[in-house]
């Protein structure tokens, strides 16, 4: 075992609230693109500048409690990233106690997003596990005066292995606490894992199935009044006058205020009704009378925004990626091929509306308790809008009902903070769910000029993908700069493995003042439907099967290939269909990871096409729970089908068309198909992500499987697949 | 306002509240049952699912007058044989993702195994399609029914 003696049982300190001496440790930094070697701290200095920030304590009575900085939106953090730690540590995920951070600086990087969790933390939070199992075994052999080689650690309690003597690790606290921290833990062998690569129930799950699990929206802080809040539909309207007699005269009503919530550089005004139950608050709701000041805004419509996008594709843009000569190709080869693909804007719609609970303690100190996917999001945003400092405010990270990217932001918790303020009582801010579905911010649409040149002998010769879009950024950020491409917004477009001789990708931007955001998989959920349609439609056109069209373009070896090789055997591609189906592939490859899907589609007799069935093959190189790993790309094909084929968000006179489930429909059982996924984990030096790569390959997939069933191809989304034939 | 009588999960609990109040927000915020959630506010989602009478109904489109006298149960009164089963099945299964549409998802499950022990897989879809999961968790749920229905034998 290797030891740093600078570092001393200063690593170790007696927290208070637990049973005498506890082991706690931790590293300095949760990087976010790399995996740096864990740094133990010197708890004594943390403690004094941060607060305390371990990732492991193990008390005298043997309890062990794991810190999980990633937020559990149903992806699954709550059993795979404290499990990285447990597996290290020989103690089962169901003996230890799960603790959310809370955004605390310490504990650096905490947000739930890009599909990261578990590939940022691989690495340092073994090592941390590791590092807790040297000491415990280093401590027992000491203890029982025998070599350290003779020890091993298991289900929580350290073994002498010739002479089977036992201790539990609480009775190895005290000594363990007063040696050197290994600085270089030995990791396990992978063959030796117990919890890593297998698929072990979710912790969480047991909550979720008796009403136990506790979301933000159940948090009951003692003398909590309710609010809603009326905002206008039409963004970027201005508060004229508001009468709020009606709404004071609705029994329940305390308090009637105005409100504000900051989106990016957007700041949207509401009128926000206060009352001691939330029935009473939105019945209070219902009886103002507000004048807005539309600023010219009510004129806003999705049919003439659009037109302005197909507009705008006469422009050059800037170029994202050039390769070769495409200008020169695409002129010189005979063989060309245009097409134009459309995406609308959709709505995040997690089934947990969005909603936060805030009390003051005093003038400079605030509580929140939310879900969200970045305590240290809304940290920032109530520091920035209130004017506190980030340390004086603390989040209560709830189990989140729900996220793709919308709790990501920290618009509803700032709100919620001014609120509550005012109120000087704890409030819950619940969002109705029109307030969800039409107060954005949105999945950004985008639309992709294709073009493609084949050579007589059906290769593609010169190959352009141009994304003409608003950007998340541009509507976020008020220093977004326009002279450069912006990368979100063409993201993968140019990383694909296909080998184009000649290939210029580029963008276009349209400035819009709709809020937009990341949704799950980003700007790949939208732009993986027109490349991988594209690629379709020049294999038909080179009259080869689009699979083998696509792994010809792959020529080198790379996981896409292996990829696409693998959901050929896996979907049985080359074997017959029933008369009336057809099938169609599609990989995309992006940040978060990598997929390739299969999708099987059959007419049915009244004219519609029927989803039958999905093939998916996901590439990680390494896997933490298969199981979840399933339910994750099961769950991206049910949100990536529900945005190909249902409502995407329509404006009319400046506001969402679209508001509650009637309009803004999603996918439901009797419309799901038989999901079938397989996955790659061969131990490659990359891991991929997991909640995101399942998604990009779905709309390509099916609208592919569309053409092949019924010639017809899909260019424009949403598709309505009870009138495609 | 009005005395309303409510009878959940075998508890009698009288509250003073306005009789259109939707049975939900009794629920959750006069008696203090968090289980049961909000999800849409007009009966399109199911996620606010309890049983009244053991009828599946959405609590968020019913005025709590109408459920006066009547047994209510919710997630947190899930009690019967069949009741466990569903629990047992959706870990068996490792349903639920962020899990907070699962207590309208297994309040249907159970109405729907109370009235047909072994449903088919139309069944279930009709049984089961006014309940949203916005994480899909769809599959999960139809092999979990009829898991729940084997074990209830």
């Amino acid at each position: 075992m290797k030891t740093t003696s600078s570092l001393d049982r200063r690593n170790f300190i007696r927290l208070s609230g637990l049973t005498g001496a506890a082991l706690a440790l931790g590293f300095r930094s949760f990087a976010s693109d790399e995996v740096a070697e864990p740094v133990l701290y010197n708890m004594e200095t943390v403690s004094e500048s941060f607060g305390v920030t371990p990732f492991v304590i193990i008390d005298k009575t043997g309890l062990i409690t794991i810190m999980n900085p990633k937020p559990e939106m149903g992806q699954g953090t709550f059993q795979s990233v404290p499990s990285l730690i447990a597996e290290e540590l020989e103690v089962a995920i169901d003996k230890v106690i799960i603790k959310q951070t809370g955004g605390e600086a310490a504990y650096g990087q905490q947000t739930a997003g890009g599909s990261s969790s578990v590939r940022t933390g691989y690495m340092q939070l073994r090592k941390t596990g590791a590092a807790a199992r040297e000491m415990l075994i280093t401590a027992a052999s000491q203890i029982w005066q025998v070599p350290v080689t003779e020890c091993y650690a298991e289900n929580a309690m350290v073994i002498h292995k010739p002479s089977g003597k036992k201790l539990g690790y609480g009775e190895l606290v005290e000594t363990a606490s007063k040696l050197p921290v290994p600085q270089s833990p030995v990791l396990k062998k992978a063959e030796d894992f117990k919890i890593l690569g297998k698929s072990v129930d979710r912790p969480d799950i047991p909550l979720k199935v008796s009403g136990k699990a506790i979301f933000g929206i159940d948090a009951d802080v003692p003398g909590m009044v309710y609010a809603s809040v009326e905002r206008c539909p039409v963004f970027g309207s201005k508060l004229v006058s508001y009468d709020d007699k009606g709404a004071l005269a609705v029994k329940g009503v305390l308090q009637v205020i105005k409100s504000e919530r900051v989106y990016g550089k957007n700041k949207y005004e509401g009128i926000a009704v206060i009352a001691d139950n939330y029935w009473s608050a939105l019945q209070g709701r219902k009886a103002l009378k507000i004048v807005w000041d539309y600023q010219g805004f009510d004129t806003f419509n999705s049919k003439a925004y659009e037109q302005s996008l197909r507009d705008q594709s006469k422009e050059e843009g800037l170029v994202a990626h050039s390769v070769g000569d495409f200008d020169k190709a695409y002129v010189e080869t005979g063989h060309k091929l245009e097409a134009f693909y459309e995406t609308p804007m959709v709505s995040h719609s997690p089934m947990e509306p969005m909603n936060c609970t805030v009390q003051w303690h005093d003038a400079n100190t605030v509580e929140v308790w939310v879900s969200t996917q970045g305590p240290a999001i809304i940290k920032r945003e109530i520091s920035q809008t209130q004017g506190i400092a980030p340390e004086n405010i603390k989040v209560n990270v709830l189990f989140n009902g729900g996220g793709f990217g919308r709790r990501l932001a920290g618009d509803f918790a700032n709100e919620a903070a001014g609120i509550a303020k005012v109120v000087g009582k704890p409030v819950k801010v619940i969002w109705t769910r029109e307030d969800d579905t039409q107060m954005g911010p949105f999945r950004p649409m985008t639309y992709s000029a294709m073009k493609g040149a084949l050579s007589p002998d059906g290769k593609v010769v010169a190959f352009q993908h141009k994304v003409i879009s608003p950007s998340i950024g541009a509507t976020q950020n008020a220093k977004y700069d326009k002279t450069k491409v912006d990368k979100t917004m063409v993201e993968g477009i140019s990383e694909q493995k296909y080998e184009f001789p000649n290939m210029k990708n580029a963008f276009v931007l349209s400035e819009t003042h709709i809020p937009l955001a990341p949704w799950r998989s980003v700007t790949s959920s939208t732009l993986a439907f027109a490349h991988e349609c594209f690629i379709d439609e020049l294999a038909i056109q080179a009259k080869k099967d689009p699979l083998a069209f696509r792994l010809e373009l792959m020529s080198k070896e790379s996981d896409a290939r292996k990829v696409l090789l693998k959901i050929k055997e896996f979907s049985k591609w080359d074997q017959p269909l029933p008369k009336g189906w057809g099938r169609g592939v599609a990989q995309y490859e992006f940040f978060a990871g990598l997929a390739a899907h299969v999708v099987e589609v059959s007419r049915q007799a009244n004219g519609s096409v029927k989803v039958e069935k999905v093939y998916c093959v996901i590439d990680l190189g390494t896997v933490v729970n298969p199981d979840n790993v399933k339910a994750q790309v099961e769950g991206a094909v049910v949100m990536g089908i529900t945005a190909a084929v249902k409502d995407g968000i329509i404006f009319e006179k400046g506001k969402s068309v679209q508001t509650n489930f009637q309009n803004n429909k999603m996918l439901r059982i009797n419309e799901m198909p038989k999901v079938e996924v397989l996955i790659l984990a061969d131990g490659g030096p990359v891991i991929k992500g997991v909640g995101e790569p399942g998604l990009p390959p779905v709309a390509p997939a099916l609208a592919n499987a569309v053409f092949a069933a019924t010639g017809k191809r899909i260019r424009r989304l949403p598709m309505d697949l009870t009138k495609l034939i | 306002m009005a005395n309303i009588t409510l009878t959940v999960n075998g508890k009698v609990h009288s509250i003073d509240v306005d009789p259109q109040m939707p049975l939900l927000w009794a629920i959750r915020d006069v008696i203090g049952l968090k289980g049961t959630k909000f999800g849409c506010g007009i009966a399109q989602c199911g996620a606010c699912t309890v049983h009244l009478e053991g009828t599946p109904i959405r609590s968020c489109s019913f005025p709590v007058a109408g459920a006066a006298g009547k047994k209510i149960t919710t997630i947190e009164g899930l009690s019967e044989k069949i009741d466990s089963a569903v629990q047992r099945a959706w870990i068996e299964q490792q349903v639920p993702q962020c899990g907070y549409c699962q207590s309208g998802q297994i309040m249907s499950a159970a109405a729907l195994l109370k009235s047909k022990p072994n449903p088919t897989d139309a069944d279930i879809d009709a049984a089961m399609a006014g309940n949203i999961c916005r994480c899909g968790t769809y599959q999960r749920v139809k092999k979990a029914i009829h898991r729940a229905a084997e074990l209830a034998k």
